[in-house]
């Protein structure tokens, strides 16, 4: 029997719904148990995601970004999409201290803290097209094994 | 919205809310630069007693704020940064150019205290 769980968000791309999308993945994962770091590390991946839609994706235009879940045994895997400008280079854009945006004051810290927080970090992106970020972590303690 | 920056003689203290995303870093930014321009200003406090989260916007407003100050010489501190926080900053390369406090050092405590 497959204990597979899944849920989608779908938001408008302003800067006020990041929030909303850290805490009801935060609430989603909750029934694996997961201990406070993981839950502060899935956060911080998916405000990651969600904040580079927002800000690269959509350049600020209001769009929709499609947040989705899915719980399958003890991997939680998040899925970030938006349908925005797409990134040319994803090698490039996934280097440390790499932005397109250095006068907005962003970091280019982005996916390396994906890729810090999580356990596998993928990117598929068409130009012109929007971009799409999968993440996998491994998530709760050996006891909740048959937690359903 | 309360209160988010104070100005303590020379000293910046900026009161990071409870989540500082995207969203709060332009508001802060804002606020901040607006009293660096106002005010003589030698040094930054972020002062994260609030905070319990931060991602790499977060970096963007402290690196900012940083790199204004630096040419006169001026400091950035952080304080009261919980383990989620220090976890950030020291990830990103922050901790080699910023002072981060878990407490709240004396020093501070004095000048700032009301």
């Amino acid at each position: 029997m497959s204990s597979a769980n899944e849920m989608k968000l779908e938001f408008d791309s302003r800067s006020c719904n990041e929030g909303f999308a850290r805490v009801a993945v935060a609430a989603f994962m909750t029934q694996m148990n997961p201990t406070l770091e993981e839950v502060a590390d899935v956060k911080t991946a998916l405000s990651e995601a969600v904040t580079n839609s927002i800000v690269h994706g959509y350049e600020g235009e209001v769009q929709k970004i499609i947040v989705e879940c899915r719980i399958e045994g003890k991997e939680l895997r998040v899925t970030v999409i938006d349908k925005g400008c797409g990134i040319e280079d994803v090698a490039q854009a996934m280097e440390p201290m790499f932005t397109t945006k250095p006068d907005a004051e962003r970091s280019g810290m982005g996916f390396v803290f994906m890729e810090a927080f999580m356990d596998e970090v993928r990117v598929e992106s068409v130009p012109g097209k929007g971009t799409c970020v999968f993440m996998r972590k491994k998530v709760g303690q050996p006891a909740d094994e048959f937690n359903q | 919205m309360e209160k988010c920056v104070e100005v303590s003689g020379t000293t910046l203290v900026i009161k990071v809310p409870r989540e500082l995303d995207h969203h709060s870093a332009e508001y802060l930014r804002g606020e901040a630069d607006r009293i660096l321009g106002e005010k003589s200003i030698r040094s930054i406090v972020f002062d994260f007693e609030k905070t319990s989260f931060m991602d790499s916007s977060g970096i963007g407003l402290i690196m900012g704020r940083y790199k204004n100050i630096r040419f006169t010489g001026g400091k950035v501190t952080a304080i009261r940064a919980n383990e989620q926080i220090r976890r950030i900053l020291t990830l990103s390369g922050m901790h080699k150019v910023i002072e981060i406090y878990e407490g709240e050092p004396e020093v501070l405590e004095r000048g700032q205290r009301r």
